[in-house]
């Protein structure tokens, strides 16, 4: 419901210095919220504006003037270049694994009734309420103690564990505004159970699929703290970054950074044009009341 | 599908991602239990020996960084909602057909790296930047002040970091208000004060509940924002549990201070549940 299509009450009779001072409080509420997003975007600006920093120390903290150079060669040093493969691997294989867990899980707790349900759901919820430093070091802790190696895998068996509960809470919210009554068409129509949910309802959830595995892939590439406690030798991006911190920066964590950034923020309008242009498709199909 | 294949499918469906959960995060709680009640150093190895003075010496020796931790998520905390509320008010009642590009404007910060980005609010607050130097010409710092390295700082970075977490609850909450209430509420001459806090603030409760527990949780266990942007004078419990684990290698201590944080934020957790109720905090009630 758009705000302006419903019927506005009368302010004619307001005197004009109540009119006025409404006009000034609007105002000022959208003044508010212009610079409460600018708060949230100049350090953006910031990072994207010191790529081009032509930076002669071993920090880029201060202006020195603009460049190209590091643009040119961003991946000028292996090391960082190499935590990002990692970071891509691990987080790939995160996704897949944690999606695929989390979905099946959606899809049990919001379809059937069945023992247990109620403290599944709060078990689901316990990793997500639960700090990350707490997580990382319960979980350093298991490894210590059945003396597992920690590296790649370690790292993912981490990623995928906290991912999973963000999958479940975001399938699940898409499944419950679910219509059963297309399934049972399929059926009613010959389609076995799998057939119906390969052809039916899994394009229908379809999007918060998508959108969950984008939230996995995006905590698993971002998480530090976790990671952290479980990486033992192997570095990943932000596990380059936080050593980096200490000693020094160079230009190419925000070229790398920035590139993530246009990359991603590309992906999102892509999708949201996707989804227009499938909505504007389906729209020209006949809908029943 | 015979009936008992039906009535296994759940399980069948949940033991994967369960077993995982239960392996990876469970399990490990259990194994975190048992390191904080032993002793010795890694050099001499541990023997379990029921120690539960750890617990009485962790908490007497950092109340500080546990007290620092609470008050600076709890500042955090309560400053991202000064900030959300509004924003989210204006995104989800002004914002027309640009309220999705608005919320995309709010979740760009999550397109960069956590790390870097608590990394540009060095740059910001740096010394010889442009920020200080206002504040200095208008006399809000003194000659030798800094914001670096300071509490504002860290505070600072930790609502920064924070944030859409929540700005996007409450507006997901606010959105759901029919513009049609307000305007009912104004046509029965209700005062913009009225219709803020009886119409507006009712509705926005859910997401201000989810937004308070999505700031104030992760915020408590912190620790890039006051290594990166404070000093030892700023260092949360996140600090020491990460330097006992990983630095000094006193894991008994660590994994005291882990449960500590664990606990106190459960019983802040549940405080809040009987306030609002288990099944909205789970999210679990739509479920039907």
């Amino acid at each position: 419901m758009e705000a302006a299509t419903a019927p506005r009450r009368s302010r004619a009779a307001e005197p004009a210095l109540v009119r006025g001072g409404r006009r000034v409080m609007n105002g000022a509420l959208n003044l508010y919220a212009a610079l409460a997003l600018i708060y949230l975007l100049v350090p953006v600006a910031i990072i994207l504006l010191f790529s081009f920093n032509d930076t002669k120390s071993r920090f880029n903290f201060i202006w020195q003037g603009f460049t190209l150079d590091h643009w040119k060669e961003p991946f000028k040093f292996k090391d960082l270049t190499d935590a990002l493969v990692t970071s891509i691997q691990v987080a790939t294989l995160a996704t897949i694994v944690a999606t695929l867990l989390g979905t099946l899980m959606a899809l049990a707790l919001v379809r059937y009734q069945f023992r247990g349900r109620s403290t599944t759901n709060l078990f689901i919820f316990i990793p997500l309420a639960t700090p990350e430093v707490v997580l990382g070091a319960s979980l350093l802790s298991l490894f210590i103690s059945v003396g597992f190696a920690r590296g790649f895998v370690s790292i993912l068996i981490a990623h995928v564990m906290f991912s999973v509960s963000f999958v479940v809470v975001t399938v699940r919210s898409r499944l419950i505004g679910f219509d059963r009554s297309i399934e049972e068409a399929a059926q009613d129509l010959g389609a076995n159970g799998l057939q119906t949910f390969f052809r039916v309802t899994l394009p229908l959830i379809a999007p918060a699929v998508v959108a969950a595995a984008l939230l996995t892939f995006a905590l698993s590439i971002d998480d530090f703290v976790i990671t952290n406690f479980n990486a033992g030798s192997t570095v990943t991006y932000p596990l380059y970054i936080w050593g980096a911190a200490r000693v020094s920066i160079p230009p190419q964590v925000n070229v790398l950074a920035a590139m993530i950034f246009l990359f991603t923020v590309a992906m999102m309008i892509f999708t949201v044009w996707q989804q227009r242009r499938a909505e504007r498709l389906a729209a020209v199909r006949p809908t029943e009341a | 599908m015979s009936r008992a294949r039906r009535r296994l499918l759940p399980y069948a469906l949940l033991s994967p991602g369960l077993l995982w959960l239960v392996v990876f995060f469970a399990v490990p709680l259990y194994y975190m239990a048992e390191i904080s009640l032993k002793t010795g150093t890694l050099e001499t190895g541990y023997q379990f020996t029921w120690h539960f003075k750890t617990y009485t010496d962790a908490i007497s020796n950092y109340q500080d960084q546990l007290l620092r931790s609470f008050w600076y998520a709890g500042l955090a905390t309560v400053i991202a909602l000064v900030i959300a509320f509004p924003l989210a008010y204006v995104i989800a009642f002004r914002g027309g057909k640009y309220k999705n590009a608005l919320l995309l404007l709010v979740i760009l910060p999550f397109f960069i790296t956590y790390l870097v980005r608590t990394l540009s609010w060095q740059t910001i607050l740096d010394d010889d930047g442009w920020v200080v130097d206002f504040l200095k010409t208008i006399g809000l710092l003194g000659e030798n002040g800094r914001l670096l390295a300071t509490r504002t700082a860290v505070v600072a970075g930790i609502t920064y970091n924070f944030l859409p977490f929540m700005i996007l609850p409450v507006y997901a909450a606010l959105e759901r208000v029919d513009p049609r209430m307000l305007e009912a509420a104004y046509d029965l001459y209700a005062k913009r004060r009225d219709v803020v806090m009886r119409v507006v603030v009712p509705a926005a409760t859910p997401g201000i509940v989810a937004g308070v527990l999505l700031t104030f949780i992760p915020a408590a266990g912190d620790f890039v924002n006051a290594e990166l942007l404070g000093t030892p004078q700023q260092s949360m419990i996140g600090n020491v549990i990460q330097s006992r684990y990983l630095e000094i290698t006193d894991y008994p201590t660590a994994a005291a201070l882990s449960f500590i944080l664990m606990a106190i934020i459960l019983v802040l957790v549940l405080v809040y549940a009987r306030f609002v109720g288990t099944e909205s905090l789970t999210g679990a009630d739509e479920a039907r």
